[in-house]
């Protein structure tokens, strides 16, 4: 049987090598991106220097052969479903028995006018880091509109090259429609830190061109101009899939699938960036952009091609990400108000740098999750607790054997454990002498 | 802003500045062997008298550099071998090399009259220059974090033109330093003082080498602390290295020297110190009684009882990246450099057999010098063991650990040496895979195999080769540095020693 997949990135790549663990199949990984695998979430670290293009490859160049893993750098720009055949360049046909399309995403353009200005774009692909390379050569003063994740990875990336950064975000302040309000507060401590400067409620209107079609400035929607010379889209990604727009695959935002990643043509499935499920569940999103979702999915896609058909299970849910200095992971459901079963305990390191928060149900105190900055936690700690829905009290005195930082980190244990007394006395936890080891 | 970037270049213009007047150095002053030089330096009668008449040329007479110098001395001295091999007087041919000596006992002038004022100048200031260029960062970058900036666009650390020079002047000052000394005679005066306060002594090219090392330790510590300031791991570990380098491989052998005791490194050990089982090592411990005995008892319980139980309860690291004088200075001068060493598994297959390899070829050279060391049988299985001893020295000693092992560090990282050639890290291996309870745990599945834990390992180890499978790292060659725990950028690796049985566990999630 040979099996396409479009798209090399983790989730094209991921169920390739899972097919290949689990069969003999013929594999063909076809991209236009790049002619290997590299992690994108290394782009920002070739910008800055930290590594080159080389590093970001995961698996080096001989490892695709030896697994009988074909790859194919070209486009396709159509899919015949009925004939099974993909048109890529040159009019170039390839035949599939099982298609998988896994063409993740492009940055979100909410048609304002001057966005196709030189200077303006989005980071999404290696093509786009070269031209945000170009785009940002010897440039004082530039402007990022979108107050997510891959905005805040921009201003670092502009920031270490003493670029000045205004940073446009839609909402009261940083990341508010994911992180509670202390956390997002805390956030916005360290961008003012790194002298960034962010914008709260404050949205694009348009972007100025100069006589040469260079961006020259932009004007807020509240009718400010900021002068710059490159303006960093960054207000979310949506699938990319326009090549598929017309042809008999249902789609809406992305190509829709089951809980079992299969589209409305048999034979051809979807993953990654650029799946929507027809029925999420509650709290889940339809279109999930992580690359640990993508990950799973493709082992779960994997599965059901090669051996038995198998639904799609996130599992308990993380994520974690890093702004600036501070690294943040997060483990169960945190919304970024708790729902109303819920009680919340927050803590704060008063140097405002460090801050941990843990939801627990107020009927009868089981765990729901943690939200980690500047804290690393075990993963199989909190999803064991999560999925046992241990008890508050228990998590709270043991929070020690999750705690993952290197060795001689301050533990900060006995300050939380202290603060959550006094907050919650209904839940006691008492405070345990802290023993000094070597090692 | 604009000041410390301006302490900054003038940090690294003093840095040149002192680097360049040392370099002259070289060629300066002036050189004159008067006969109570000679009568000085060569205190053996029979050379004595055998060199008077060969040297008569050059007593008195003034050279205005040393290389003129020295071939004088080099031609009259094989001069005077060739004339007793061709007459087959084998037992008068001298072996001692005095070039160095007679050399620097003759220089005379500028140097030779300042020759500590000098020190202050070329090598404190370089080292004050080079404070003055990196402590500015704290105020540049005031955020603390992680400082990777721009490592592979700058010159230095990315292999450009710079780092092959960088390279080949460490190589040639390795050369010099093992097989011709005397061209550095000018070098060696310069510490000459602090040699006498410490050890009570002249200072050899072995002083010279263990003072700058210790200094350039220092003043890349310096560089350590402000990088890292926020991981106390690498606080601590720094400050641990520097400690063992300056008082056990530098104060403390120099003093024994002066209380005329045997000169030992107490940290160093056998089959790192390749020579600790030759013929004159042991019979100079012998010969100081207890004391003696005691050192030489030491030296072998460090290898046979203390590598075992230490890499059991902590891992190799314990030595590698908080003891050894060349972890040592690979954390301090080498960490600019870690980037660069080759992760592929091409690289790693030449790593494990040559690293073994040497291992291999120390115990059996070991074995060979003990054997005739107690036989009295200088040939075991007809090879020459002394040979044997030659070999290993100058292969592995001199162009393996020094010239190789420093000098590539522009190259191929920091550790090449420790991957590649250290039979003691060879061996810690061993026990650290097969017997620790050391492991680099992952994170669950938190990895998203962006890869600076790779880039930045210095052994070369593809960290996140394991991190995206949610796999412990668990490697012989791992020295436990925690950059890669450092630099990850999500908190997947932790560096730590917990119980065995579950070293190998790899991540599943939950089932629900």
């Amino acid at each position: 049987m040979k099996i396409v997949i479009i798209g090399n990135g983790i989730s094209g790549i991921t169920v390739a090598r899972h097919i290949r663990k689990l069969s003999e199949h013929e594999i063909l990984v076809i991209s236009s991106e790049s002619d290997h695998f590299f992690s994108r979430t290394a782009l920002m670290y070739i910008y800055m220097g930290h590594m080159k293009y080389e590093h970001t490859k995961p698996y080096e160049d001989w490892f695709w052969e030896k697994n009988r893993i074909n790859l194919k750098n070209t486009h396709i720009h159509q899919i015949d479903f009925l004939k099974k055949i993909l048109i890529a360049n040159n009019q170039e046909e390839i035949t599939y028995d099982k298609l998988i399309i896994a063409t993740g995403s492009k940055p979100n353009h909410f048609a304002w006018p001057g966005q196709n200005l030189k200077g303006a774009q989005g980071l999404y692909s290696i093509q786009d880091l070269e031209l945000m390379e170009e785009n940002t050569a010897n440039i004082k003063e530039a402007v990022i509109v979108g107050g997510g994740l891959i905005g805040i990875e921009m201003a670092e990336m502009l920031i270490s090259r003493n670029i000045k950064v205004n940073f446009l975000i839609r909402e009261k302040s940083y990341w508010q429609n994911v992180l509670p309000q202390e956390e997002s507060l805390l956030v916005e401590k360290h961008i003012a830190e790194h002298h960034i400067h962010l914008m709260p409620e404050t949205e694009l209107q348009e972007i100025i061109g100069d006589e040469n079609g260079r961006v020259k400035n932009i004007i807020t929607k509240n009718g400010k101009s900021i002068d710059c010379q490159f303006v960093g889209i960054a207000v979310g990604v949506a699938p990319n899939i326009d090549f598929l727009k017309s042809s008999a695959l249902e789609t809406d935002k992305g190509i829709l699938v089951n809980d079992y990643l299969e589209t409305n043509q048999p034979n051809v499935y979807a993953l990654g960036d650029c799946a929507q499920f027809i029925k999420p569940k509650e709290n889940q999103a339809a279109i999930e952009q992580l690359w640990y979702t993508g990950k799973l999915q493709a082992e779960t896609l994997a599965k059901t091609i090669c051996t038995t058909k198998t639904k799609y299970e996130r599992g308990i849910w993380f994520n974690s990400a890093k702004f600036l200095d501070i690294e943040y992971q997060t483990y169960g459901l945190m919304l970024n108000k708790p729902s109303s079963d819920e009680e919340s305990f927050y803590w704060e390191h008063p140097k405002g740098k460090i801050c941990m928060r843990v939801n627990f149900t107020k009927t009868d105190g089981s765990l729901r999750g943690f939200n980690f900055f500047g804290i690393r936690f075990r993963q199989v700690i909190a999803e064991k607790w999560i999925a046992e829905n241990t008890s508050i009290a228990f998590c709270m005195a043991n929070l020690n054997i999750g705690f993952f930082d290197p060795e001689f980190q301050k533990n900060h244990h006995a300050e939380i454990l202290s603060s959550f007394n006094e907050q919650f006395p209904q839940h006691f936890v008492a405070v345990k002498k802290k023993k000094f080891f070597l090692f | 802003m604009k000041a410390l970037k301006t302490i900054r270049k003038l940090g690294l213009l003093i840095f040149l500045v002192g680097i360049g007047l040392f370099i002259s150095l070289l060629g300066l002053g002036s050189y004159k062997l008067s006969p109570q030089v000679f009568d000085q330096t060569i205190t053996n009668t029979q050379h004595h008298t055998l060199l008077k008449p060969a040297l008569k040329g050059m007593l008195n007479k003034e050279y205005t550099n040393s290389m003129a110098f020295i071939s004088d001395f080099n031609q009259a001295f094989n001069g005077l071998n060739e004339d007793l091999k061709s007459k087959q007087q084998w037992d008068k041919v001298i072996y001692t090399d005095y070039s160095y000596l007679i050399t620097k006992h003759s220089a005379i002038g500028f140097v030779k009259n300042h020759s500590t004022l000098l020190c202050y100048l070329c090598l404190m200031m370089s080292a004050f220059g080079g404070l003055l260029f990196m402590i500015p960062d704290l105020f540049l970058d005031p955020v603390p974090g992680i400082k990777n900036k721009n490592i592979f666009k700058t010159q230095i650390t990315s292999r450009g033109l710079i780092a092959f020079l960088f390279s080949a002047a460490l190589i040639l000052f390795y050369i010099f330093l093992y097989k011709a000394p005397a061209y550095l005679s000018n070098w060696i005066l310069l510490v000459d003082n602090f040699s006498i306060a410490i050890s009570g002594s002249e200072a050899s090219q072995w002083f010279l080498y263990g003072f700058l090392y210790g200094l350039v330790m220092l003043t890349m510590g310096v560089k350590m602390y402000i990088k890292y300031r926020n991981n106390n791991y690498q606080l601590l570990r720094t400050t641990s290295v520097l400690f063992f380098q300056v008082v056990f491989a530098f104060l403390i052998p120099n003093i024994l020297t002066k209380l005329q005791m045997p000169a030992v490194d107490f940290k160093n050990m056998w089959p790192l110190d390749y020579s600790f089982f030759f013929d004159y090592r042991i019979n100079t411990l012998i010969s100081e009684g207890v004391f003696g005995y005691w050192l030489l008892a030491w030296g072998i319980f460090l290898f046979v009882v203390g590598v075992p139980i230490m890499v059991y309860f902590f891992g190799k690291r314990w030595y590698c990246s908080w003891v050894c004088g060349c972890g040592g200075l690979a954390e301090t001068l080498g960490d600019p450099f870690r980037q660069l060493s080759d992760k592929s598994l091409k690289a790693w297959k030449y790593e494990r057999f040559i690293v073994n390899g040497v291992l291999v070829f120390a115990i059996i050279m070991t074995f060979a010098v003990l054997y005739s060391y107690f036989t009295g049988n200088s040939k075991l299985l007809g090879i020459d063991t002394y040979s044997i001893r030659e070999h290993y020295a100058f292969f592995i000693g001199f162009i393996f650990a020094g010239a190789i092992g420093t000098g590539f560090y522009p190259l191929m990282g920091s550790r090449v040496w420790c991957r590649f050639g250290c039979p003691l890290a060879a061996y810690l291996g061993i026990v650290q895979r097969f017997k620790s309870r050391f492991r680099i745990t992952t994170n669950g599945a938190q990895c998203i195999s962006c890869g600076n834990c790779s880039t930045y390992c210095e052994m070369g180890i593809d960290v996140r080769a394991y991190a995206q499978k949610g796999e412990n790292i668990i490697r012989a060659s791992c020295v436990g540095c925690g950059i890669c725990a450092a630099v990850c950028p999500r908190g997947v690796l932790k560096l730590e020693n917990l119980a065995e049985s579950n070293r190998f566990e790899t991540y599943a999630p939950p089932q629900q």
